[in-house]
């Protein structure tokens, strides 16, 4: 292992990082948490004042924190399944030996590169509009009512832009790790004449376990804080049907302009985060160790 | 599963694997396609595919409009500049991280992608606040700063997980031929290193070029990247659809452009070291 | 790679650097991404050749960015726009804060009498302006006068609630893809509540009482949800829960709306043969009302000032004068036609031969801005100012909330009763925490 000096010279690389990541979380936070203990509004800013934990009563205590705790576990969680499964199965056909591989992974992998903004933009009026969308026109074409999207099931359609943009990623994983179950396992599956679904469980799942956990980390990471999507497409709405832990910050900071509000939600929504983080270390982290 | 296929066999997978690839690819392809038509033709129904009058009108509205080429620029300055800077953070502590472990290294790596899940907009007034002090609004470098730091924990976890599978034997071998750490670091290391430093770089431009809080909120005019230039589609009155794919459409093509030709590369990398 | 990155980090250190340079004021003006601002842009050359030391920088954002990036800004003194685009809600409220700076220097040829009084008095606080109108708006009926005749109907100029909801029914042929009546539905303080708190004031509902108690829990809202939402249901298009002005714009010029009841500006869009199918089939009438003396029209102006403490006042005005001045307009006339003129800011426009011949619907158009009284804007007394909002900076918020709840009815997951029950609940807590009521 390492040795004294090199441990020191390891303390000097890793602790610019360190610092400047430090500096990064703590500044904005402790400004954060003075803030929540405030009464401030940016449109009122002669009238500030010391108001203990109010703010954190009247976020927690607000009918829609419950609701928007749930949407975002649904939507992480929903995005987390279908992009995942899917990512197994889109990997398991790229990873076949077919005509023209490399222009499908270059198709497969282009939703990744576009803007949340954008995608949401597409999907909202290109293709999920009740009325002139693409999909309002196959329906119409096999002769059903169009599906209105966004109204009538609000969160089914979030989770459908959501994953569209994170299938590629784990697809783009997945199949990394499958490309590296080596041949020779492959042939002696083969010989053994395992069928196809045991070969799946009992060779390539495991194998590829530890891409899914990261596939998993990462994502969960961004999923957490999915806004823009929400943003665009249904303004958290019908009611509060699509209305995240984000956006609820978001209402308070930048339509109610309550600083105090914001900062406390903000502040909630850190823990929370950092609950979910180590529930999530614990399983990922014992399976990458080693 | 690669075992020897019928023919028919191989069909049906072909078809099915077209298949899955075009329905993902179709909402970039349909978003293409529109860009091109008049804004009657975007609405038309039922929908024109490629029989329609392709006209170039959109992009030539939103380039009066908007100064498309400064907004790339900035976009590119922001994501490679602030991922460059991360890297040069990043390198050495994710090389300390991997090669000289201490006890409290896995903590230390979770505490650090645990600061990406501040949200943004919780900490968005404090941040302008400070920003406004140090008169970094509307700077190139203000911004990208955050974005180097909001891709920093990320940089760091990818690098340390390319740079564990490292074989120790080697650096050992250079040790003991007397080799400093700064050369160990340039002349064994790195030219092993390259293919992860590759793929993350890209992996953290992709990012840093899609980060749509921050830079909308923190940049007006001078530094404001393609995130503002769309922003000035969405939504306004009267139809759009047309001229937002147009805007859509330029705004994702460098990044688009960039990611299928190092396709590859960002392959080999994105493992995260789950690969054995 | 290297070397690219070297170039272009040397490039960010030449811009950032190199941009202070300019000897010349560069006015940095936010404005919104509709039709009539771009135009603007358009015309900046008129400007700077007659203000050769002045140089135009312009954020043009969609209306909520803008919204919000310019109230952090101001309210922060982040200095960071020179001219702002706001509204008849920010103007009154900002200027109490002493945010703006009061718009007295426009010039001698301004002719400030010339803008209409109603948006005038929106814009003003104490008697002086202190943002300077774009353009100005109310709202009214737009119909198609084909699915009318065809109705076997006939539109009154002063239509009531009952005529539009019997006309809607009649009109309404989802086989063939026409709705009867398109209205905003998607949450918003700007988007359906404008719509639905104009409405409540034609069916005698306000938002407070002079106590500043919030009235949802009244008979009037009530009737105001059972007229809107059993009305989309039946004659509405799917999905109206989402629709903007912007879709419902989309739905009538694509041919898919009976009528439509939204923003005077629409006209211009619906009557333009380049964007609408519909152009030749369109009349007007003013927004119903139901007898009770008050019409469910709004007020609303797009309107340029100045945040105080900017250092390029002198500047600013100069150009607030020439965008907001009659030579614009006749500019504008010249370049692109009188019909692409910004409409409902100056009287002497409403008396220009031209513009009656080129735009159809200027005379209910001004009698819509002229009839909408932002003092007095309900049938009950208001201790607020304000038609289709409570000029009260807490208003966004509630509204917003408020918004999201009607939206919900609409949709159906949620019952009238629980909506408004909700609206009052979540009202009542803000006024409480905001100090208004005990």
């Amino acid at each position: 292992m390492a040795t004294q000096q090199t441990s020191a010279a390891a303390r000097v690389l890793v602790a610019p990082s360190v610092i400047l990541l430090f500096l990064w979380m703590i500044v904005p936070l402790a400004m954060t948490l003075y803030f929540s203990s405030l009464r401030y509004s940016l449109l009122d800013a002669e009238n500030i004042g010391f108001v203990g934990f109010q703010n954190y009563a009247a976020f927690l205590s607000d009918p829609d924190f419950l609701s928007a705790l749930v949407n975002t576990l649904v939507l992480v969680g929903s995005v987390l399944v279908i992009s995942v499964g899917g990512g197994i199965l889109v990997a398991l056909l790229m990873d076949q030996p077919v005509f023209g591989q490399n222009a499908l992974r270059l198709m497969v992998i282009a939703p990744f590169f576009v803007m949340p903004t954008v995608s949401a933009l597409v999907w909202k009026n290109l293709l999920m509009n009740p009325d002139s969308g693409l999909f309002a026109w196959i329906a119409r074409s096999l002769g059903m009512e169009p599906v209105v999207w966004f109204t009538n099931h609000p969160m089914m359609s979030v989770v459908i832009v959501v994953s569209w943009e994170w299938l590629p990623f784990a697809s783009l994983i997945l199949l990394t790790a499958l490309q590296s179950l080596d041949e020779e396992q492959k042939e002696a599956a083969q010989l053994d004449g395992a069928g196809a679904l045991p070969y799946f469980f009992y060779i390539v799942l495991p194998h590829i376990a530890r891409a899914i956990t990261v596939v998993i980390l990462i994502e969960t990471i961004f999923l957490l804080s999915v806004f823009a999507e929400i943003y665009v497409t249904t303004g958290g709405g019908p009611g509060v049907a699509t209305t995240n832990i984000p956006f609820l910050v978001y209402k308070e900071a930048l339509l109610n302009f309550d600083v105090g509000a914001a900062s406390a939600g903000g502040i909630v929504a850190v823990i929370l985060a950092n609950i979910v983080a180590i529930f999530l270390m614990r399983i990922v982290g014992r399976n990458l160790e080693g | 599963m690669a075992m020897k296929q019928s023919p028919a066999k191989r069909v049906g997978v072909t078809v099915a694997a077209w298949l899955v690839a075009f329905l993902i690819f179709f909402p970039i392809l349909w978003t293409f396609l529109t860009s091109f038509k008049s804004e009657l033709d975007a609405i038309a129904m039922p929908p024109k595919f490629l029989f329609f009058n392709w006209t170039l009108e959109n992009y030539a509205e939103v380039q009066e409009r908007s100064n498309y080429l400064k907004y790339a620029f900035n976009s590119i300055v922001l994501s490679v500049g602030a991922n460059f800077v991360g890297l040069l953070i990043a390198v050495p502590a994710a090389w300390a991280m991997a090669f000289a472990p201490g006890k409290r290294t896995k903590d230390l790596l979770m505490w650090m992608l645990s600061t990406k899940m501040m949200p943004a907009v919780g900490v968005l007034v404090p941040i302008y606040l400070l920003f406004r002090d140090l008169g970094l609004l509307d700077s190139l470098w203000g911004i990208g700063f955050v974005l180097m730091l909001l891709n920093l924990p990320i940089i760091i976890w990818m690098l340390y997980t390319y740079f564990k599978e490292i074989p120790v034997d080697i650096l050992e071998a250079a040790r003991m031929d007397g080799a400093s750490l700064l050369n160990e670091i340039l002349y064994v290391l790195t030219p092993m290193a390259v293919p992860g430093i590759a793929s993350t770089m890209l992996l953290a431009i992709i990012l840093s070029w899609n980060e749509a809080f921050w830079t909308l909120n923190l940049a007006t005019s001078n530094a404001a990247p393609l995130t503002a230039f769309i922003a000035s589609y969405s939504a306004p009155e009267g139809f759009f659809w047309a001229k937002l794919s147009a805007a859509s459409t330029l705004a994702i093509a460098p990044i688009l452009v960039l990611g299928w030709f190092s396709q590859k590369q960002l392959v080999r990398g994105l493992t995260f070291g789950a690969v054995k | 790679m290297k070397v690219l990155v070297k170039a272009l980090l040397g490039a960010v250190a030449l811009t950032s650097f190199a941009l202070p340079a300019y000897a010349e004021t560069t006015l940095t003006i936010a404005t919104v991404n509709n039709g009539d601002m771009i135009r603007m842009q358009k015309m900046t050359d008129d400007f700077t050749k007659a203000n050769p030391d002045i140089k135009l920088n312009w954020v043009t954002l969609e209306e909520n960015v803008l919204r919000q990036k310019v109230t952090t800004d101001i309210a922060t003194k982040g200095g960071q726009f020179d001219v702002l685009t706001i509204g008849t809600y920010e103007t009154p409220i900002w200027a109490k804060k002493g945010w703006l700076v009061p718009l007295d220097k426009l010039g001698a040829d301004y002719d400030v009498d010339d803008l209409l009084p109603p948006i005038r008095a929106g814009l003003s606080l104490d008697g002086k302006l202190y943002a300077a109108p774009f353009y100005g708006e109310s709202s009214f009926v737009m119909y198609r006068k084909d699915l009318m005749e065809k109705a076997g109907l006939t539109m009154p100029e002063k239509p009531t609630w009952t005529f539009i909801k019997e006309a809607a029914d009649k009109m309404t042929d989802k086989a063939a893809g026409v709705y009867g009546i398109c209205l905003r539905g998607k949450p918003g303080w700007g988007e359906n509540m404008a719509f639905l708190t104009a409405t409540a004031n034609s069916f005698g509902a306000r938002w407070f009482d002079e106590k500043w108690e919030p009235q949802f829990n009244t008979p009037e809202w009530k009737a105001t949800l059972d007229y809107y939402v059993p009305l989309m249901k039946a004659d509405g298009p799917p999905g109206a829960s989402s629709n903007g002005f912007n879709e419902n714009l989309a739905l009538f010029n694509a041919g898919k709306c009976g009528m439509w009841i939204d923003a005077t500006v629409a006209a211009g869009f619906v009557t333009d043969p380049k964007q609408s199918t519909v152009a030749d089939k369109v009349g007007f009438a003013l927004a119903p009302d139901n007898g009770l003396g008050k019409r469910g029209n709004w007020l609303w102006a797009w309107s340029l000032a100045v945040p105080a403490g900017s250092h390029k006042t002198e500047a600013a005005e100069k150009f607030i004068a020439w965008a907001t001045s009659k030579h614009y307009t006749d500019l504008v006339a010249e370049k692109d036609g009188w019909a692409r003129v910004p409409p409902g800011t100056r009287t002497s426009l409403y008396k220009n031969a031209d513009y009656d011949k080129a735009a159809p619907f200027a005379a209910l158009t001004i009698e819509s801005i002229e009839s909408a009284d932002p003092l007095h804007p309900t049938v009950k007394p208001v201790p607020y100012t304000g038609v289709q909002f409570v000029a009260i900076p807490e208003f966004q918020g509630m509204g917003e909330t408020v918004g999201q709840d009607f939206s919900a009815a609409l949709a159906g997951t949620m019952t009238v009763d629980d909506a408004l029950a909700k609206a009052q609940a979540s009202t009542t807590a803000t006024m409480k925490k905001a100090g208004y009521i005990k």
